[in-house]
């Protein structure tokens, strides 16, 4: 039964939209800040027996034991299946092990190209923190998932500094590039979800979030967003996930 | 604090004099031994957990400078140490606050030279990883997939895109990056510096095999029987180790599984606090400047919220037997 929460904000939706991108039993390797919480509901709902890898070494198939911040918050730690060294649970990255890839970002492109390094704000040149693990999961992982905010100045068309490799300038530019597969799938925002075209690289409009108009979305979006035939209207949370959500994120730390 | 480090009963009765030279030193002797002017350091290996800020704030109140930080993230001890002038470079993939997102010293010194000019050399987790795993196994390079495509490279002095010699693929390049230190942040170790360490490891293991020195701060000191009982978990050997200072807390605001957990408030008030230059020497004249060594920075935070990090719940492992 999918009992509709009439109280889902727009960022519940978009971690939970995101969650749902986790298929059960896959491996998943879990970027830092809003994806750990998109990992944990996914854990406990709907893909019981995913396997989540972590940059700082936790492996855990169950979902954490309390709310985190960070990955290697105590939660994190207590009772995951193993905890290793960084270069350990990346060679499954390396490998071709982890069917989904799931980051944040502060800048995604019309290529699904990743900026977290410096991005131009009122004509002044602002230093972000950088990739941390995000270019490796971007380059490594079967396929990413990224989650972030949907506003005008994180949609440019070409990002100013691409970090983390989606499907560069399109077509076949990630083999040329050296990549040995992947590129996003798809991306999770606040207003809408986002495909890719499999020939071009390009990002496809698929659903919009209930009340939210293609007209919006695409005021929030640097270029003229394609947009999928009919696109659909995005699910909105069960009353389970957004129990889970809030158990996760009691202090609305981060959809709230 | 914590759990008694032998909680299971274990048997010492075959240890035949292992006659550790004890290591154990203040912080501050550590620090001034060890962490000299221009040295290339490693710190905040563990990622976001037992990062040794304790001997961050060391470094600042001895005013270290031209300090080159190495670390894959460092949460937010970069941060106060580019702040307090000590550092010319850092070597790393992410500068920033965990918690909050942004940290601004390490923007004002990238951004407007302030309070000095600072070099960086981006890289990605996986790559800062290999290049310490190159130095310690002391090859010039090691081989990988990642980053391929990443405007990272561009220009980069340590990553380099090359040919594979066997098969002819485009492959990446990770230049060796060697260690004049690195601090570490353990559990519990013994008097040699053999540490046992749980959770997660992170770039710990690399960055103690690829650097010249290393120095351990430590929660608990523990007699080489207890290192001795679970020799699995020994992850740093004595023989690498200059010094081990005891500094409980010294992970502090960053977490140390079991005995110390994160105090994430801490994260947002500095944020808050060191979004102005003038915010931040506020802040590192009452935290670091201000108080002379790591027991008073305890101090400083308070009685109150120094019990309130403390873990709740033991979750005591099960005891292997090593039984002959």
């Amino acid at each position: 039964m999918r009992a509709e929460a009439p109280a889902a904000t727009r960022r519940q939706i978009m971690v939970v939209a995101a969650a749902r991108q986790i298929r059960d039993t896959e491996i998943v390797f879990v970027g830092m800040r809003l994806p750990l919480l998109g990992f944990a509901v996914a854990k406990a709902t709907h893909a019981p027996r995913a396997v989540g890898l972590f940059e700082n070494g936790v492996i855990r198939d169950t979902p954490p034991a309390g709310a985190l911040i960070t990955m290697g918050d105590p939660p994190n730690i207590a009772g995951a299946v193993m905890c290793t060294t960084l270069l350990d649970v990346m060679s499954h990255l390396e490998r071709g092990r982890v069917d989904v890839g799931f980051l944040g970002g502060a800048q995604v492109d019309r290529f699904g190209n990743l900026n977290t390094t410096w991005v131009e704000e009122g004509g002044r040149r602002v230093r972000l923190p950088g990739s941390g693990g995000a270019a490796d999961i971007a380059a490594l992982s079967r396929r990413t998932v990224v989650i972030m905010r949907h506003e005008l100045r994180r949609f440019p068309e070409r990002v100013g500094y691409l970090t983390s490799p989606g499907y560069g300038s399109g077509g076949a530019w990630r083999r040329e590039a050296g990549l040995p597969r992947g590129g996003p799938a798809r991306v999770i925002t606040s207003l809408a979800v986002m495909g890719f075209d499999p020939a071009s690289g390009e990002m496809v409009l698929e659903s919009v979030h209930p009340g939210v108009t293609i007209g919006e979305v695409r005021a929030h979006t640097g270029w003229d967003l394609r947009a999928a035939a009919r696109p659909d209207t995005t699910a909105v949370p069960t009353a389970e996930e957004l129990a889970v959500l809030r158990r996760f994120d009691p202090d609305g730390a981060w959809t709230g | 604090m914590g759990h008694p480090a032998a909680a299971p009963p274990f048997q010492a009765g075959f240890l035949i004099g292992a006659d550790l030279v004890s290591k154990v030193m203040p912080l501050r002797d550590a620090v001034s031994q060890y962490a000299r002017d221009g040295a290339v350091i490693a710190m905040g290996t563990g990622l976001e957990s037992c990062i040794p800020f304790a001997a961050g704030h060391e470094i600042i109140r001895q005013r270290r400078r031209d300090l080159t930080l190495v670390g894959p993230i460092s949460d937010i001890l970069f941060d106060q140490l580019i702040g307090a002038g000590c550092v010319a470079r850092v070597i790393a993939a992410w500068v920033g606050n965990v918690g909050a997102g942004i940290a601004y010293n390490f923007r004002r010194a990238v951004e407007e030279q302030i309070p000095r000019p600072l070099a960086m050399e981006d890289h990605s987790n996986l790559t800062v990883a290999l290049a310490l795993e190159a130095a310690a196994r002391g090859v010039p390079f090691l081989p990988s997939r990642t980053v391929l495509g990443s405007e990272i490279l561009r220009g980069h002095e340590r990553l380099r895109e090359m040919t594979c010699p066997f098969t002819g693929e485009r492959l990446l390049g990770v230049g060796a990056l060697e260690l004049d230190l690195a601090i570490l942040h353990v559990p519990r170790c013994d008097r040699g510096g053999n540490a046992h360490l749980w959770g997660n490891l992170g770039v710990t293991l690399e960055a103690a095999r690829a650097a010249r020195h290393v120095v351990l701060t430590c929660e608990e000191l523990v007699d080489e029987t207890v290192i001795r009982s679970d020799p699995n978990r020994t992850l740093i050997p004595g023989f690498l180790v200059g010094a081990v200072s005891v500094v409980p807390y010294g992970s502090h605001p960053s977490p140390t599984q079991g005995y110390v957990n994160r105090d994430d408030r801490f994260y947002d008030e500095y944020h808050a606090e060191t979004k102005t230059r003038e915010g931040f020497l506020g802040w590192l004249d009452r935290m670091v400047a201000g108080t002379p060594d790591h027991a008073a920075y305890v101090a400083r935070l308070g009685a109150s919220r120094v019990e309130s990090l403390r873990p709740r719940t033991a979750r005591l492992a099960a005891p292997v037997d090593y039984g002959l």
